[in-house]
């Protein structure tokens, strides 16, 4: 707790701008539900890229190459997104 | 330019003249024709703003929030119930200190449904962290909102400014319109601190603090607010001097000698004006000091004032519903407490839903007042 900053010290509006500490916080440990992603079937449409709140779809040169589960919460926002003729994402429930 | 003007559309005026970058709102009763106005200058392409219409005042808020927070100059207009659904929005707006405007016309708040002149939906706001102004005229109301954009922004902390609900937002005045320019030229940009959209310096907005951040945080937002009335003191004397029109945080009016003085807020201090005249002129030492600025509240400003005096009644147009006494005047006497010669003070509420606030009520308070102690410890006036 010695390096915790006093009131002084904190930014107008409580804004972050060390993006460490967002990455640190490895939010996926929160999920319930998991996306598995289908490579095969995905037509890399980016629809899910844009409707994700937490920037867990990866892109490399324009195509997904899969979801950073270190941070995504499991919403399901992207098996919802994506085109229901393509249905390249699945929600499973997570397991121990 | 001297222009007849309601309340209403003098403030929608002021808000072409400080062309906003953006306003999202939605109507209420009596604060629907400031944005009904304003729309028709989008329309007419008098002003840059981004006018969205969105469905409620929660939304109205979440809109300008997301505005303000993308480094965007951004107002509304709400009263009542309107600012009452914003009430969650507004501790957020509070909390990321964004500089959002918000001119309100008054009112009372449900139930019983009730459309006319109060304090209680400002009053009832009083903790989200806003800034809160109060106005006597249409005028005053006008140049309230422009020196609001103001300090608003230079003390990074979002604004009220309040006209009472058809007593001012409806009646027609004169008012001495100031030059378009000069307005904008006076506010110049709005630089804000940061910027959601910046891409070079990427942030985050809104974080979750638990234990171990969000007391230092509110810490920091309460130093903002308790730091901020010298900036708007700077704020009006900068006023004063491009637009030769001068305001302080409160008003004295005949208190040089006077033993009883009426402390009060908004429209009413007109009919409390000519009461103080005609008891002058029978030799009655009274006076009025009106508040102009209740947040940030100038709490050492009061108690130098008001010590000077015998006797203080504070009038609310509003009550807290506490069995004690109006929101006002806690205030005021927490600001006098361990003061040396601290006046006596009366606690009078008026004026609830619009309530017939006469000269001749402002008078019967002052006569109260130089007799000294009552009986009551509240008096609501004009009730039957």
């Amino acid at each position: 707790m010695a390096d915790l900053k006093s009131w002084k010290e904190l930014p107008c509006g409580a804004i972050i701008e060390d993006m460490k500490a967002v990455l640190d916080n490895k939010t996926g440990a929160w999920r319930s539900m998991r996306p598995v992603w289908s490579e095969e079937k995905c037509i890399n449409c980016l629809v899910c890229w844009v409707y994700c709140p937490e920037a867990s779809i990866k892109v490399e040169d324009g195509k997904m190459t899969g979801i950073d589960l270190d941070y995504c919460k499991g919403c399901g926002i992207c098996a919802a997104v994506c085109p229901k003729k393509v249905h390249a994402i699945d929600m499973v429930k997570e397991e121990k | 330019m001297i222009l007849a003007k309601t309340g209403n559309e003098a403030m929608a005026y002021a808000m072409k003249q400080i062309n906003p970058d953006v306003v999202a709102a939605y109507p209420i009763t009596p604060s629907t024709e400031i944005v009904q106005i304003f729309s028709n200058y989008v329309h007419d392409g008098l002003v840059d703003t981004e006018f969205v219409a969105v469905e409620s005042e929660h939304s109205a808020m979440a809109a300008c929030i997301g505005s303000a927070a993308s480094g965007c100059r951004t107002m509304t207009a709400t009263a009542s119930q309107g600012l009452a659904l914003m009430h969650e929005m507004l501790f957020i707006a509070g909390g990321l200190r964004l500089p959002i405007v918000v001119p309100i016309a008054s009112r009372s708040l449900s139930s019983p449904l009730n459309i006319h002149a109060d304090h209680s939906d400002s009053l009832a706001s009083r903790d989200s962290g806003w800034m809160q102004f109060f106005c006597e005229t249409v005028e005053e109301g006008y140049d309230s909102l422009i020196m609001a954009v103001k300090m608003a922004e230079k003390c990074s902390l979002p604004a009220i400014v309040s006209i009472d609900g058809f007593i001012l937002s409806h009646c027609m005045e004169r008012i001495e319109a100031l030059d378009e320019q000069k307005v904008r030229d006076w506010l110049g940009p709005y630089k804000p601190n940061w910027n959601l959209l910046d891409l070079d310096r990427p942030i985050l907005v809104g974080p979750a603090t638990l234990q171990d951040y969000y007391y230092e945080f509110k810490r920091s937002q309460i130093e903002g607010m308790r730091t901020a009335l010298p900036k708007v003191q700077e704020v009006m004397a900068d006023f004063e001097k491009t637009f030769g029109r001068g305001y302080g945080v409160l008003e004295e009016y005949r208190c040089e000698d006077a033993e009883a003085v009426a402390l009060l807020m908004g429209s009413a201090s007109g009919d409390m004006r000519q009461a103080v005249d005609r008891l002058r002129e029978q030799g009655g030492k009274v006076g009025m000091v009106k508040l102009r600025v209740f947040r940030p509240l100038p709490h050492e400003l009061l108690r130098k004032t008001l010590t000077r005096f015998k006797t203080v009644a504070v009038l609310d147009r509003a009550d807290s519903v506490n069995s004690f006494v109006g929101p006002l005047y806690n205030e005021v006497a927490a600001s006098l407490y361990g003061a040396e010669n601290q006046p006596e003070l009366l606690s009078y509420v008026f004026g609830l839903g619009g309530k017939e606030f006469s000269p001749d009520d402002a008078a019967r308070i002052l006569e109260g007042a130089l007799a000294g102690r009552k009986d009551e410890t509240v008096t609501y006036v004009g009730v039957r």
